[in-house]
């Protein structure tokens, strides 16, 4: 098999989570891109290790470990989404923004974003 | 062959122009546009629980690429984590944060635009330079699996028996930090949360 194959396919998936991570509103919706970036990085790896047929098969065992961490990162990604969500009652990303600079009167919002910690 | 197609554009001596592709590229190929397009779907669709599923298409598709490329347990790992556990952790976080389940205009924001700019420019740089660096490189598929169950077992647990137990602590870790951080902690809280249900009640 060409090796332009696996490799074009990698980069394109590779674009499509780029464009997820920065277009998505929904931070559930950007786990699920990176999610996409993640196996275009694996679906690389899998690939040279099959080209290269390196006797340690490294790019295998680095595939399985990055499976792995992806599954550890969904997990606490949205462990955090989920407390953000309980504190602030939303997920997007746009209004999660208090450490931004430039949007200091956004402050009085919080009282009705936040009615728990209001009141 | 490689040089018979070399004057073509380099985009498109990536998707044909080969003069006798073997069945497993053109399955490759196959089951590759049928992967890009599901990933598509997921990140531009507006219904939040379809771009979950499409997700699902997309991930197979992959584990699907890996069994073509003879890496027979990684892909029964893909099917394992990826469909089994971490497609159905998203569908629950959407579900626990109250995801619309109707179209929700609003799943893109405004910066899309800038979004796609600098998707479509990373991707046709990434794609421009792998074509040209691997033009005329040939990945032989003949002779014994090189990523079956035996092959992996032997390599992971010969060679890289010290990063996967301190990827189990990693595990362990992540498990506890997600217990941690989701579970209703002090008694301060409950009391502020009460008083806030309260006070909502009152007013």
């Amino acid at each position: 098999m060409h090796l332009a194959y696996p490799a074009v396919l990698a980069a394109l998936l590779f674009a499509t989570g780029l464009y997820g991570v920065l277009a998505r509103r929904n931070a559930i919706l950007v786990l699920m891109s990176v999610e996409l970036m993640l196996n275009a990085v694996n679906l690389n790896l899998v690939a040279f290790d099959v080209w290269l047929r390196d006797t340690l098969h490294a790019g295998q065992a680095l595939t399985l470990f990055t499976i792995a961490i992806a599954a550890a990162e969904i997990g606490i990604g949205l462990a955090i989404v989920l407390m953000v969500y309980r504190n602030r009652g939303t997920s997007d990303v746009d209004k999660l923004r208090d450490t931004a600079e430039g949007h200091e009167p956004a402050r009085p919002d919080d009282n009705t974003a936040r009615p728990e910690v209001a009141a | 062959m490689s040089i018979a197609t070399a004057p073509l554009a380099p985009l498109a001596a990536a998707g044909h122009g080969f003069l006798s592709p073997t069945g497993v590229e053109i399955a490759f190929v196959l089951v590759g546009l049928a992967t890009l397009g599901a990933a598509l779907v997921t990140v531009t669709t507006k219904q939040l629980v379809h771009a979950a599923l499409w997700l699902v298409v997309a991930l197979g598709g992959i584990a699907v690429e890996y069994l073509l490329l003879t890496a027979e347990f990684i892909a029964w790992v893909q099917v394992l984590i990826y469909l089994g556990s971490v497609v159905v952790l998203l569908l629950f976080g959407l579900m626990l944060t109250k995801a619309p389940i109707g179209r929700s205009p609003d799943a893109d924001s405004g910066n899309r635009w800038v979004a796609l700019g600098v998707a479509g420019l990373a991707g046709a740089t990434l794609v421009w330079v792998v074509v040209d660096a691997f033009r005329a490189t040939w990945i032989d598929l003949d002779g014994p699996a090189q990523g079956s169950t035996k092959v992996t077992g032997e390599i992971l647990f010969q060679h890289w028996v010290l990063p996967f137990e301190a990827l189990s602590v990693l595990l362990l870790a992540a498990l506890i930090g997600a217990i941690v951080l989701s579970r209703r902690n002090t008694a301060a809280e409950e009391a502020a949360d009460a008083a806030a249900r309260t006070g909502k009640g009152q007013r």
